[in-house]
């Protein structure tokens, strides 16, 4: 789960990154509010977890009350890469002199929190990987023994850090660490860290993203969910358990495992369809749990037929016909479906599918075929 | 041969009093596999299985008592990280966790402490391994396979019961099936499995399932280059996967534009290994190579 800069910033404050907070502004007039308070020049910043925000008109300067409400006025609304603008967070504008990069992610290959520091701040780090990557250091920190005194150095050193603010580096160093490690993040960065003019070391921006197996053991950073940023359809899915992703092409897919859901997808963009979504039904395919992912699926009016495969290995390929059979009976809405039950008793599963005129199919090319058929008989 | 598991194996099952623990346990046992001692905190002293199988209150009073030397982990997340370090304490050299939702940072942590003491974990969030017509541990169903030359190994669940059910139908059969885990961190990866099939003599072919997410396919793609000669086959899922976003499994994303099904499906055709555009094609893939 992406945390707003805003709520990445109230982390890393709490574990004494230094950094101007600011306010968050729903309104123009909220907007106005705040940068009086804050006084002198600030910044209006879009809260979307979408990049690119700035490119996009999403940040922009304000010398006074008067511009940020204005400036609050032209950012709230602002469609940004599909995402309308509802939140601005206005923070005190910094004089910079200097911007770095500073990253933690969970890296999967070297089985480690890697340290990620670059002296060319205020890009992204991809961006920097590809076009200049001497200037990137990475450093592994062993999960077991956690951010040894000597990394903090290595890295400020690299990073060509001004020797009266090493100390205050080691602070934000430590304190990201720490954040990412308590709030079981995936990534944590400050992007730009700054000194500014002044000679104070600053997070700028930050962003966290968190692993969502851990979420159930932190409901305080559950709650800092945005669901104004997750389809209506995916908040569904997870209170109803499913795992689901939105996509825009017009077969809706309902399957049983991850794996097997992606290449269902796959297999109705060869057979020349566009797939409406990732669905993953999980163990069982319970009746309760097939209905519901017949809503998800459906409250989609791009899709236009339907494709179900199941692999019943554990699950009875009769059961899952028969609640396929009955979920249907109660939709409001109804279009072609493709069902495929393959494994234990996908045998008796045929007549029960046959007698609810359900279309059939016993290879997963096959159904992929009739479904795309099938969403073009009914488009 | 067959690799991991066989019959030999004495398998101990964390859980096993569960919903999920007993279920597949029970199926474990109709399969043939020797499981000896189950383990419920609280519980030791009873018994399960129907009185076929003795419960522990630890894992190191099970393997005193029982000899195991293999353990399975059906317990909820939440416990999964203590149960495979109780395993590893208890002195199994093996652990198969099956959990799904095991949070990334307390597997990193447990990945290291099970490396220090040289124990070889699968998964977590796996399906487990079947080593045909001797041992199932997971909870692969039994009867998709039939014995044969080919090892297989994947990171799905249900996408290597299709593979599995396709080679079966084919009449092409395996000698062990091995699902490391959908999960970013996990105990065995496919160039660890790619090794062990590649050493065993009874293995003439392997198929790889792999999916979008992390490089661990780039990377067995250039171990295969160099150290395999036995034929191979490969499918990919999630060419059609967004950018960005975790496709069910936790380890299944594409990132700052690596970890596409492209880019591994470029490195395993540049290694030789031919990738199949359907998991249906998987039979004939491997006919092609050269197995009988």
């Amino acid at each position: 789960m992406k945390l707003q800069e805003y709520r990445s910033k109230e982390i890393l404050a709490r574990h004494g990154v230094p950094l101007l907070a600011g306010m968050t502004a729903t309104t123009p007039e909220q907007a106005r509010a705040a940068a009086a308070d804050i006084g002198g020049p600030v910044v209006v910043k879009a809260q979307v977890l979408v990049g690119g925000r700035g490119k996009a008109g999403g940040v922009k300067l304000a010398a006074t009350p008067d511009e940020a409400e204005d400036r609050a006025r032209q950012i709230i609304g602002l469609d940004i890469k599909g995402t309308t603008v509802k939140t601005v967070l206005i923070a005190p504008a910094a004089d910079i002199a200097h911007e770095y990069y500073l990253g933690l992610i969970l890296d999967r290959a070297s089985k480690a929190i890697v340290v990620i520091a670059s002296a060319e701040g205020g890009v992204e780090i991809e961006e920097t990987a590809k076009t200049n990557p001497e200037a990137i250091l990475r450093l592994a920190v062993h999960p077991l023994i956690g951010l040894q005194e000597h990394e903090v150095r290595r890295i400020a050193f690299f990073l060509g850090i001004p020797a009266d603010l090493r100390r205050d580096f080691a602070v934000v160093l430590r304190g990201l660490y720490a954040a990412f490690v308590e709030s079981d993040a995936d990534l944590a960065e400050i992007n730009p860290l700054v000194v500014t003019d002044d000679g104070q070391l600053l997070a700028l921006d930050a962003k966290i993203v968190l692993d969502d197996s851990a979420l159930p053991r932190h409901a305080d950073l559950e709650a800092m969910r945005d669901l104004n940023e997750e389809e209506p359809s995916e908040i569904a899915a997870r209170e109803a358990g499913i795992s689901f992703i939105k996509l825009d092409g017009t077969i809706g897919c309902m399957v049983n495992g991850a794996g097997l859901a992606m290449t269902t997808m796959d297999l109705v963009k060869l057979a020349g369809g566009e797939p409406a979504n990732f669905l993953d039904i999980g163990g069982g395919a319970k009746a309760e749990r097939v209905a519901a992912a017949f809503k998800i699926i459906l409250d989609d009016p791009n899709v236009k037929a339907i494709l179900i495969n199941i692999f019943g290995g554990i699950t009875r390929g009769d059961e899952v016909a028969r609640g396929i059979v009955e979920a249907r009976s109660q939709l409001t809405r109804d279009v072609p479906m493709v069902v495929r039950i393959v494994g234990t008793n996908s045998e008796e599963a045929k007549p029960i599918l046959a007698e609810a005129q359900l279309i059939t199919a016993d290879s997963l090319d096959d159904a992929a075929a009739k479904a795309v058929a099938a969403a073009r008989g009914a488009a | 041969m067959s690799i991991l598991v066989n019959r030999e194996t004495r398998l101990l099952v964390q859980g096993v009093t569960g919903r999920e623990g007993e279920f597949h346990s029970t199926a474990m046992l109709e399969y043939g596999t020797n499981i000896v001692a189950g383990v419920t905190p609280g519980k030791g002293g009873q018994s399960a299985l129907g009185g076929k199988v003795p419960v522990f209150d630890t894992v190191a009073d099970a393997v005193e008592q029982t000899g195991a030397n293999a353990s399975c982990i059906f317990v909820p997340a939440a416990f999964a990280p203590d149960a495979m370090l109780e395993a590893a304490d208890g002195g199994l050299p093996l652990v198969i966790c099956i959990t799904e939702g095991v949070p990334a940072l307390d597997m990193l942590r447990v990945y290291h402490v099970l490396k220090g003491k040289g124990v070889r974990l699968i998964g977590p969030n796996c399906p487990g391994l079947t080593s045909v017509d001797e041992a199932k541990v997971g909870i692969i169903p039994g009867n998709i396979h039939t014995r044969g030359p080919v090892g297989l190994v994947s990171r799905s669940g249900t996408l290597t019961y299709e593979v599995v059910q396709a080679m079966t139908d084919a009449g092409i059969g395996q000698t062990t099936t091995v699902g490391v885990g959908g999960d970013p961190i996990i105990g065995t990866s496919f160039i660890d499995v790619l090794d062990m099939f590649n050493q065993d003599s009874e293995t003439e072919a392997i198929v790889m399932i792999g999916e979008i997410g992390g490089e661990e396919e780039e990377k067995a793609a250039a171990f295969c280059a160099r150290e395999v000669r036995k034929p191979m086959a490969a499918f990919i899922a999630g060419r059609t996967a967004p950018p960005g976003r975790r496709m069910g499994h936790a380890g299944a994303i594409i990132s700052g534009g690596a970890g596409t099904a492209e880019s591994k499906r470029a490195a395993l055709e540049e290694a030789g290994i031919r990738v199949a555009d359907s998991p249906s094609h998987i039979p004939q893939l491997l006919r092609d190579a050269g197995v009988r």
